[in-house]
């Protein structure tokens, strides 16, 4: 049926066949392709272009790297890509680690204690950020009858002002690591998810194998599991550094940034920037720089996945 | 075969047929698969029985984390139900003490709530049928059609995933406002009428279809779009509720964007709306908690609710492995 197509002689006629040929399929993507060059790859390059600007919605006046520059030198981005650093790379490691241990605990227990273990940590997943963080806010508050200092008390410690101390501490601040204190307790759902299809993939006889030359249950976990769920590792790490540099929930609901600049993170910033100050040129460029690190975060993982076919 | 590096991949998702390990490649594509929760019992191989000391240990463990996991959802509904006076006590009561519904009421006399569930439920439902029909579409002709520019559209749209959405806050921002849909709930709906998820689990799910039903509508004289939606669409339904379900969760949760549109305080939704008590009655914390349970419990109701949806989800990935 294709070659009588081929054979077509007048342009018009070709335009035609090619039209039935493959119209159906350009139609059905349309509305999705529209949408991503709308809202996806034009916004892209629309910010890049307005992180050059002094942006006005009458007029714009083009300010070349000033954006760049300025943001550099602010005290106040440092500080925030500072914290979004600290509260990503910590928070990552706490949720892959318990991520992989949690789903490797899981695995083995009978089917009905797995699907409500599973359900019960992926309860948080379905509830809005912003509800999750409320009752942070409320927990880690100053105040004595906060939960927090409650405990505190209990070990004779206490009261202190966690999400509302921006006294130094650890090289950063109460405030912020009361921040990244309330999301290492927030199980990781998407990771125990994954992680656990990814256990259910170990055949079994290398467990086996194992165990008849006596491994115990933690060898096998080290020399097994762990590097046989690399690949999704790097994955579920990279996923969820990911949604560690975009954090604004939380900081929105639990400290509005402060007290003072002290838990401001890059995503909280560009909101307050652009939408708070409407300064939009300034915020593209905050934005811009968010992307470049997700970017090559990105790349570095698809580069370290590919080199890593040992299996 | 498709030119894209990720042409052939499988749904990442527990298959029933012991899998070999996962290579680096499937694993890219987990990305459906950290939405679709394996259910127990499917295809998963836990070996030997454990013996009832080892069971013991392992739920010494995973009892613990469990409560810390559920502890925030317990806590929202303790002090939701406690009256205000009595939330603020030292030491604080692990319990509601004179539970009521007091603050609820307050709620209610204070907020707009059921606007704001309604404006919530209304773009969720908006979003999700945008996603059911669009993506679908997508993942339909991306699966069983063949046209010139194919894999380099699927390339676009599998790369979008590298863009963070707040880079395109601003320009998705001032194009909203010269639509004149700021301060709209359409301004919320439309930017989010298709999803790389949606797309890519239809496409896997309708790759597995054959041939020959199509073929035979076509023979009967069904017209493309006929194909599509009166036999692809019912044999895609497993796929199709995924889709659906985790839209609709995402649309209902879903906070910046909202929050940048919406300004109005009827037009707010609820999370956007809860916020914002938190700023306006600070000191009234029962009242805070008594919005984040009613903006938290349709999800959880809804989670509980559809688990069989989810399990079926977790049978779309499988069907091709």
């Amino acid at each position: 049926m294709t070659t009588t197509a081929e054979r077509a002689p007048a342009p018009p006629g070709r335009l035609l066949r090619f039209w039935r040929r493959n119209g159906a399929g350009y139609l059905f993507v349309l509305p999705s392709m529209v949408f991503f060059v709308l809202f996806m790859f034009l916004p892209l390059g629309w910010s890049f272009v307005i992180s050059f600007q002094q942006f006005g919605l009458a007029q714009s006046a083009w300010v070349g790297l000033d954006n760049y520059t300025s943001l550099l030198n602010d005290p106040v981005f440092r500080q925030a890509a500072l914290n979004t650093a600290l509260y990503s790379v910590l928070t990552v490691a706490v949720w892959v680690l318990v991520a992989m241990v949690l789903a490797t605990l899981i695995h083995p227990l009978p089917p009905r204690f797995r699907t409500f273990f599973r359900a019960a940590y992926y309860l948080p997943a379905v509830t809005s950020a912003v509800f999750i963080a409320l009752v942070w806010r409320w927990i880690l508050n100053a105040n004595p009858w906060g939960l927090a200092n409650w405990v505190l008390s209990l070990f004779g410690a206490g009261p202190a002002g966690f999400i509302s101390d921006p006294s130094p501490f650890l090289g950063a601040n109460v405030a912020l690591w009361s921040v990244i204190l309330s999301s290492m307790l927030t199980i990781p759902a998407v990771g125990v998810v994954l992680y656990s299809a990814a256990l259910s993939g170990i055949p079994r006889d290398l467990y086996e194998a194992a165990e008849s030359e006596g491994a115990g249950a933690f060898a096998k976990f080290r020399h097994i599991t762990v590097p046989l769920l690399k690949p999704i590792t790097l994955y579920v790490a990279v996923i969820y550094t990911i949604a560690a540099f975009e954090v604004f929930e939380r900081v929105y609901v639990m400290t509005g940034g402060g007290p003072g600049y002290a838990t401001n993170t890059i995503v909280y910033l560009i909101w307050r920037t652009g939408f708070r100050f409407g300064e939009y040129g300034l915020a593209s460029a905050e934005a811009f720089l968010l992307f470049l690190v997700i970017a090559t975060i990105s790349v570095l993982q698809f580069r370290a996945l590919r080199s890593d076919v040992e299996y | 075969m498709s030119p894209d590096p990720r042409g052939e991949t499988h749904v990442a998702a527990p298959t029933s047929s012991g899998a070999s390990v996962r290579s680096p490649r499937e694993v890219d594509v987990a990305v459906p698969a950290d939405v679709l929760p394996p259910v127990g019992g499917v295809g998963d191989e836990s070996g030997r029985p454990l013996r009832r000391r080892q069971a013991l240990a392992i739920l010494a463990i995973l009892v613990p984390v469990a409560i810390v996991a559920l502890f925030p959802f317990y806590w929202m509904v303790t002090t939701a139900l406690t009256p205000s006076s009595a939330a603020i006590r030292v030491p604080p009561s692990l319990v509601p003490l004179d539970a009521s519904a007091e603050n609820l009421a307050e709620l209610f006399r204070q907020a707009p709530v059921l606007l704001w569930a309604f404006n919530s439920l209304l773009i969720a439902v908006a979003i999700m049928v945008c996603h059911v029909v669009f993506d679908s579409m997508a993942g339909y002709a991306f699966a069983k059609k063949r046209f010139p520019g194919r894999g380099l559209m699927f390339l676009l749209i599998v790369s979008s995933l590298m863009i963070p959405v707040q880079v395109t806050l601003v320009p998705r921002f001032i194009l909203i406002s010269r639509l004149g849909l700021d301060d709209n709930l359409l301004g919320v709906i439309l930017p989010s009428i298709a999803d790389v998820f949606g797309i890519f689990l239809m496409r896997q799910f309708i790759r597995t279809l054959p041939a020959e039903l199509e073929e035979a509508a076509r023979v009967d004289g069904a017209n493309e779009w006929q194909v599509f939606w009166r036999v692809i669409m019912p044999l895609s339904r497993p796929a199709v509720a995924t889709v659906a379900i985790f839209s609709f969760v995402g649309a209902w949760n879903a906070f910046l964007w909202p929050l940048i549109v919406l300004s109005k305080r009827e037009l707010l939704t609820l999370p956007v709306g809860v916020a914002l008590l938190q700023q306006e009655f600070s000191s009234n914390i029962g009242l805070q908690m008594a919005g984040a349970a009613v903006g938290a419990v349709p999800m959880i109701l809804l989670f509980l609710f559809f688990q069989r949806h989810f399990l079926d989800g977790v049978r779309v990935g499988g069907v091709k492995g």
